[in-house]
């Protein structure tokens, strides 16, 4: 088997990666972008997910797993589906981002790296979003969800379990 | 590069432009503190004790990452920089366990002795340390996270020096922690040298933990037994009720020509001294056919009578000699003295694994083309032909990397199949299996069949060249290879050869053609004075003599240090009837077919000197002690004076015999007792007072070995010396049985019969199979 067959990957992604390898003066400059893409596809760095990157680049599993455990944003085990990022660095925390992530902890029955045990919901506690304008804000997978207060986290809620209800009956 | 001119701490220095900061300083006796500077390593400006005031430079600068120019202006000791350099250490100390108490590095630690100097005794600190236990990666190495300061020597060591890269770092911050390559495992040579290198107690030893403090041991450095590399250890040995024990092996000290290197085998494999399998008795055959445990005198007595008896009615041809790898030059030399002069035969020979005779014959006149390990070092360029360095060699494979790291050198491999150094090859040119012939053809431009014209005019480009060749290469392939060598305008070859003296079991005349120093049999006129009635003729090999006690006329054996029945893979029985007198210090099964065995001492428990495979001459120091053994040479020397035989004649001790100074001709050393003492050793004067004293026979090796000619006082400091194959003259050489070397081919965790005995590499093998299994099932 060719290492194309071979892949984990979809064929868009392993497109994308073997022009990732090629990008860089050295190969392994492309690991980190590589990991966010796997990450992205496969939910989490699998020992799988890890192998195949080595074998790209062309290094160590022991080398992927170096870089990647320094990146608090790339994981070792699934998320939900639907990962709720709270931001609790200083705008947000002045503005009541704890009582957000609290709620959030009410609502979802789980804490800091906890998965809801359906598996739609991951709540995590996260350094800066980028979003202190609109503090407090969260991130709901590539979404944005700011200005909150703890009233309005049941509705958020709502609407993604309505939206992860709504694909598994189509 | 130029020479620039600054100033440190006021006083001004010189050193090459680019020069670290730090070690111009260490150069000139300032030591600027660093964890994670060492030298030779890339560079890591992790740790941050090395910081330095640089003149008209706004912050405090890192010793190990500035280089020096013309002009600059240092401070490397001031309130402020203490100031940094303890709050350094209060920060390391924060998650630091404290337990020096019970730390294997208490005493010895870099943490604890710059605690010790800045005084960090107080901690702002009023967190709950961050615990995690103890892991076990191997047998060998033991990780104790919260110990570990995160200098990343061990992860450099690993990577840049073994090239091994088993271990990393992850996580971030205070969670880092190193980890190994198989997840909780590693999986990686095992040589341990990140145990060595750790500044604190984070990495410990399989074999060292817990046993000792490093005050209670005394210090001894002497050579590894076990591959012909010649590394030197430094045996830490502790009294121990019946003797002294080897608690530890290591080569901290940096002493001799592998630095701080050493493999698996000279680390964790010195354990066979204390395996309970050791003999520690004489053993004679009793009436009933079992070896029985005698006195040293019942022993003697019957060997020597039995021998005396055979060699007086059916001549010394009836007695065969075979002698070992593992003893000291001194030993072998007096082995076939004893054999040619006492027991009056020719029969001499031991396990040939490597074809020195056909590499002395081809070097045999040229002077200075014989490489060492320091030319290794320091070679510019470097062909490597056949062999598996990484394996076999691993100090070899350490120097050859290092020298690429470090000094840029060109490495060119030739191999039939795949080696590791071939990543630090420059070029690389793959040969068939059993194509090694054709090498000096090809590199001559004879032979079409290799056609990699790339490589040759690499090669052929280099202005000098160090050719290293393998045991691939055996009698006229060896000529053949050096004749073309030869014809390039600076050469130096090194043949790589198995076990730590096999050179010099050569070198000193374990051959039935061959006296020491490669002289034929028939040429005897050198050797008259000191070997009175030699037999000039040539006597059997090992494969004869075996062959001809088990069917033929030998009617004795006399085995030193040698498991010949297993090497040549012979029927147990087969010396039955015959009289057999083993040396050697386990029950091997050629010890379990004698019928008198000595029990001897191991190379860790006598003194000599043995001459590693490429030729470097070095002194083997006494450190442990067991009760019972006897080193083989008083065995030699005892058994030939129950056989009645002159012994000064054998070794010549005493005031009659060697000039002896006592003390007249002291000078300007008088009253310094100690200076004494090494002047009269490195002029070979020191009173040689005892027959049972090897070094009383280096003198004779030095006047009768051609190649011999030692530099004592390098010697007996404990450096490597250069023999010289060059001095042995041209004529005196013919061809010798290539067809009987065999090549042993130790990796890195076996070591012949001896390594059976070791428990510590044993595991080791043990431990790596096993991850290499999971690896292939997971």
């Amino acid at each position: 088997m060719t290492a194309e067959t071979m892949s984990i990957f979809s064929p868009k992604v392993s497109a994308r990666f073997d022009a990732l390898v090629e990008k860089y003066p050295v190969r392994r400059s492309a690991l980190v972008p590589m990991l966010l893409y796997a990450q992205d596809e496969i939910g989490y760095l699998s020992d799988a997910v890890i192998a195949e990157v080595a074998r790209r680049i062309g290094i160590t599993e022991l080398d992927v797993r170096n870089v990647a455990t320094y990146y608090s944003m790339l994981r070792f085990k699934p998320a939900g589906k639907y990962n709720v990022q709270v931001c609790t660095n200083i705008s947000c925390m002045l503005r009541g981002a704890y009582d957000v992530f609290e709620k959030f902890q009410d609502e979802l029955r789980v804490g800091h790296k906890g998965v809801t045990p359906d598996g739609v919901f991951s709540l995590e506690e996260v350094e800066c979003i980028g979003a202190c304008c609109w503090a407090p804000a969260i991130q709901v997978n590539y979404d944005f969800h700011d200005d909150l207060t703890p009233d309005s986290v049941p509705g958020i809620l709502a609407q993604y379990r309505q939206k992860s209800e709504g694909q598994k009956n189509a | 590069m130029a020479d620039v001119t600054f100033t440190v701490d006021g006083k001004k220095l010189t050193a090459p432009a680019g020069t670290l900061l730090i070690e111009a300083c260490r150069k000139a006796g300032i030591e600027i503190p660093a964890f994670c500077y060492y030298p030779g390593l890339s560079l890591q400006a992790a740790c941050r004790m090395c910081v330095v005031r640089q003149e008209k430079v706004p912050k405090l600068q890192t010793a190990c990452t500035t280089t020096v120019a013309e002009g600059q202006v240092f401070t490397t000791e001031s309130p402020e920089i203490a100031q940094a350099r303890k709050a350094t250490i209060e920060l390391l100390l924060g998650n630091h366990p404290l337990d020096c108490p019970v730390c294997d590095a208490g005493g010895e630690c870099e943490l604890q002795d710059m605690t010790f100097k800045y005084g960090a005794g107080e901690s702002l600190m009023v967190d709950a340390k961050r615990h995690r236990d103890e892991q076990q990666w191997s047998p060998a190495v033991f990780y104790d996270r919260p110990r570990c300061i995160l200098c990343y020597r061990c992860t450099r060591v690993c990577g840049e020096g073994m090239d091994v890269w088993a271990l990393g770092i992850q996580n971030r911050g205070v969670t880092s922690v190193i980890s190994p390559d198989g997840g909780d495992q590693l999986d990686c040579e095992q040589c341990g040298m990140c145990i060595d290198i750790c500044p604190v107690g984070a990495l410990t030893s399989g074999s060292y933990r817990y046993k000792t403090r490093p005050w209670e041991m005394n210090h001894v450095s002497t050579v590894c037994t076990h591959c012909g590399d010649g590394c030197k250890v430094t045996l830490g040995i502790r009294q121990s009720s019946d003797g002294s024990e080897i608690i530890r092996a290591d080569n901290r000290d940096k002493s001799g020509i592998n630095g701080d290197f050493l493999c698996a085998k000279g680390r964790f494999g010195f354990d066979f001294v204390e395996n309970t399998e050791r003999l520690t008795a004489p053993l004679v055959r009793n009436a009933q056919g079992k070896l029985e445990r005698v006195s040293w005198e019942h022993a003697f007595r019957v060997a020597a009578s039995k021998l005396k008896e055979i060699r007086d009615t059916r001549g010394g041809a009836a007695i065969g000699v075979i002698g070992s790898n593992h003893t000291t030059n001194e030993e072998n030399y007096l082995l076939q003295k004893f054999a040619r002069t006492v027991l009056q035969t020719s029969n001499v020979d031991h396990e040939r694994t490597t074809d020195y005779v056909a590499f002395a014959r081809a070097l045999a006149g040229h002077k200075e083309k014989s490489a060492g390990l320091r030319d290794i070092a320091n070679a510019p360029a470097i062909l490597l032909i056949g062999g598996d360095p990484t394996n076999e060699h691993p100090l070899l494979a350490w120097t050859i990397r290092t020298n690429v790291r470090l000094n840029r050198a060109r490495l060119y491999v030739a191999n039939h199949r795949q080696i590791k150094l071939e990543r630090q090859a420059k070029a690389t040119l793959r040969i068939p299996s059993g194509g090694y012939g054709r090498i000096a053809k090809y590199l001559s431009a004879k032979d079409s069949t290799l056609s990699d014209p790339a490589f040759r005019e690499a090669l052929l480009a280099e202005e000098s060249l160090l050719v290293i060749f393998g045991e691939e290469y055996r009698g006229s392939a060896v000529d053949e290879l050096v004749a073309w060598g030869l014809t390039l305008p600076n050469v130096r070859f090194s043949y790589l050869g198995d076990y730590s003296n096999s050179r010099g079991a050569a070198d000193m005349g374990l051959l039935p053609d061959r006296l020491p120093g490669y002289v034929p049999v028939s040429a005897v006129e050198k050797f008259r004075d000191e070997y009175p009635g030699l037999p000039a003729t040539i006597g059997l090999n090992q494969s004869q003599m075996l062959s001809s006690a088990a069917g033929g006329s030998l009617a004795a054996l006399l085995i030193v240090g040698a498991n010949p029945l297993e090497a040549e893979n012979l029927d147990l029985n087969s010396l039955k009837n015959k009289f057999v007198v083993v040396l050697d210090m386990f029950l091997t099964e050629t010890a379990a077919a004698a019928d008198v065995v000595f029990p001897a001492a191991s190379l860790y428990e006598k003194t000599g000197t043995v001459t590693n495979t490429y030729g470097d001459l070095q002194l083997v120091r006494k450190a442990a002690d067991k009760p019972g053994v006897k080193p083989d040479f008083e065995i030699l020397v005892r058994l030939a004076s129950s056989m009645g035989a002159d012994v000064k004649r054998l070794v010549p001790f005493g005031k009659n015999v060697v000039k002896a100074d006592l003390g007249q001709s002291r000078g300007a050393q008088s009253g310094e007792a100690d200076r004494h003492a090494v002047w009269l050793v490195a002029n070979g004067l020191e009173p040689k007072l005892s027959p049972f004293d090897p070094l009383a026979l280096l003198d004779e090796i030095e006047r009768l070995v051609p190649a011999y000619k030692l530099d004592r006082l390098n010697l007996f400091g404990g450096n490597e010396v250069r023999t010289e194959p060059g001095f042995v003259p041209v004529s005196a050489l013919t061809s010798s049985g290539p067809d009987l070397v065999k090549p042993s081919h130790n990796g890195l965790f076996t070591s012949g019969t001896l390594g059976r005995y070791s428990k510590g590499i044993r595991d080791l093998e043990k431990h790596q199979a096993e991850t290499k299994q999971e690896a292939v099932a997971g």
